[in-house]
């Protein structure tokens, strides 16, 4: 799946299934980047807003949107397969006594091997804490880049933090970085192509990164089979190696307590040892977190870690047990972990760094209504007029979130006023009475309730 | 030339809604397709004006025009109005109350920061009448 993606065209994972939907506006109303609009009776994605965030998953009633990833079958196209368990996924079994069962569970169902993304993680955070004591032109604070879906809304919405952003790749991409140099120095008769690196991810937005990742041409993960659908398959295996747990098992485990938490909202920042932070989790936290620290309201801080899904990675939409559930459970087998197990070593720079300087995500000006100066203006103030002239009950109706983005909807071409659906009661209600029609020959939702 | 005007109500007394009108003006200078230094000037500027209003003020009126030159806030209450205009530009100095210090507000910096994010600006006060503080912010160089 490297190097599949076109610069023109952002790939999304997330995806409608049209015999499902009802056209109801649901989705249309949570998405955070209002990036759903009901066409023909259908939802449907504009792909420069979306961020991959999974809320459209998450809330649609009747199961009509979702994630693309691969199916666990994804190891049998590779010679050697690599399973990279986000973190997240220890949270997902009640009764666990270590994460060495989940990790022998992925080799039984048939990886070869297994990298923590946890292990990288650790090597992140202990890489930020040296920056942090040692570079002083460090932007400040520093944005956590391990969320795709908050570094797509820094994109989409937040241009001036773009520089703010963490330059580091994120955990999961420095694992499958490892893994494929240890592989390979291990396993000198494989080639690349033999080698498949298969992310267990908790959402849909990591599945995007893989495909079109943000700071790099392109990422060393494979495939990514969902947590969910991973979730099963190691049940099954599961109760067999716990009998055999501290007896025969095999010791996968090779993160410490700082690496795992990063599974939840707030361990990213605080494996940093600074009390500077700012930990957000959730998407309206997110937006309102990134507002107040682009108009400067947040005072002196250290660090900001942002997670679109609520309690973190835990309460991503791939994912089967209830974030706060899950991160009790992970507290609970933590407790005997040692603090961190893995660090920074000297040449690891170029490993752990993005690809590309500076410019590390071009920033996209996708709400400008022209670009023409001047043609905006006219153009707002339209827009202005066409809100004014609309009767604001934000019903969704006409297949946009509110009111000002139907507004919005019409100038850019993209809507008709007649669209909407109360305009519409007003003119049936002008006919019947030029036509002389007794308003209870109108369907009550319809009626002004005047002549109630 | 086309010109663009907007009128926003700041409700006093409520910090739960303060930066409201900043965020509405906020996002229609991303519509226009203006600079995000310059959207940031903006906000960061009005956001501190209303929240001026809604801690001394018992809110006001803020009246903003924007046309291919400038963006121009005015900012307009009835409130106490300012004693020492010279002295309230200083940094640090605040007459906040401990009620709103606590909420992380009235630091003294409001109006300095106004003054730092727009090109011009300028307070009119008179004790027992109210203040107006318009607030110029060129986009001429855009």
């Amino acid at each position: 799946m490297r190097n599949n993606h076109d610069n023109n065209q952002i790939f999304h994972s997330v995806t409608l299934d049209p015999d499902k939907c009802m056209g109801c506006v649901t989705c249309v109303k949570r998405c955070p980047t209002e990036a759903i609009r009901v066409r023909d009776g259908k939802a449907s994605i504009i792909g420069e807003y979306c961020i991959d965030c999974g809320e459209c998953i998450r809330v649609c009633p009747h199961h009509a949107k979702h994630a693309a990833y691969d199916t666990p079958d994804v190891i049998k196209r590779y010679r050697y397969s690599v399973a990279l368990p986000a973190p997240a996924l220890y949270g997902q079994f009640g009764n666990l006594e270590s994460t060495d069962i989940v990790l022998n569970a992925l080799v039984a169902i048939g990886f070869d091997e297994v990298f923590e993304v946890a292990k990288a993680a650790e090597i992140v955070s202990d890489y930020t804490r040296k920056i942090m004591e040692e570079e002083d032109n460090l932007p400040h604070p520093l944005i956590s880049c391990a969320c795709p879906a908050v570094v797509r809304l820094i994109r989409v919405e937040y241009p001036e933090l773009i520089e703010n952003l963490h330059r580091t790749v994120p955990p999961v991409e420095l694992a499958a970085r490892m893994a494929v140099r240890k592989v390979m120095d291990e396993h000198p008769e494989l080639t690349r192509s033999d080698i498949g690196i298969v992310f267990i991810t908790p959402c849909p937005a990591k599945v995007t990164y893989m495909r079109s990742p943000m700071g790099l041409d392109s990422s060393e993960i494979d495939a990514a089979v969902a947590m969910k659908e991973i979730y099963p398959k190691l049940l099954e295996h599961m109760p067999e190696i716990a009998e055999t747990y501290e007896t025969s098992l095999p010791e996968l485990q090779s993160a410490g307590r700082m690496g795992v938490s990063w599974c939840g909202s707030g361990g990213e920042a605080t494996a940093l040892l600074t009390e500077s932070y700012l930990a957000a989790d959730g998407i309206e936290n997110v937006v309102h977190v990134l507002d107040s620290l682009e108009e400067e309201r947040l005072g002196d801080l250290d660090f900001i870690e942002l997670n679109a899904c609520a309690g973190g990675c835990v309460g991503g939409v791939l994912t089967v047990e209830n974030p706060y559930i899950a991160h009790t459970r992970i507290q609970k087998l933590r407790k005997f972990m040692p603090v961190s197990l893995n660090h920074f070593e000297c040449g690891q720079e170029n490993l752990i760094k993005d690809d590309k300087p500076l410019d590390y995500v071009d920033y996209v000006a996708v709400q400008k209504l022209s670009e023409d100066y001047e043609e905006a203006l006219s153009l707002l103030e339209r827009m202005g007029e066409i809100e004014e002239s609309l009767p604001g009950l934000d019903c969704g109706a006409c297949g946009a979130p509110s009111c000002k983005a139907f507004a919005e909807d019409i100038i850019r071409g993209k809507a008709k006023q007649s669209d909407c659906i109360i305009s519409m009661r007003d003119q049936l209600l002008q006919l019947a009475e030029k036509e002389g029609i007794s308003e209870s020959f109108i369907p009550r939702p319809f009626r002004t309730g005047e002549q109630e | 030339m086309p010109k663009l005007h907007f009128r926003y109500e700041v409700d006093g007394d409520d910090f739960t809604r303060a930066g409201e009108a900043s965020s509405k003006l906020k996002q229609s200078l991303k519509q226009l397709g203006l600079s995000p230094q310059l959207v940031r000037r903006a906000a960061i500027a009005m956001y501190e004006g209303e929240i001026n209003m809604v801690a001394h003020a018992d809110g006001g009126v803020i009246d903003v025009d924007i046309d291919t030159v400038a963006i121009t806030i005015v900012m307009k209450d009835t409130g106490k109005g300012i004693e020492d205009i010279g002295q309230a530009m200083k940094e640090g100095f605040s007459t906040a109350s401990e009620e709103v210090r606590q909420m992380g507000f009235g630091a003294g910096m409001g109006l300095p920061n106004m003054k730092k994010h727009s090109d011009y600006m300028k307070v009119d006060s008179e004790v027992g009448v109210g203040t107006t503080v318009t607030m110029k912010i060129s986009i001429a160089d855009e």
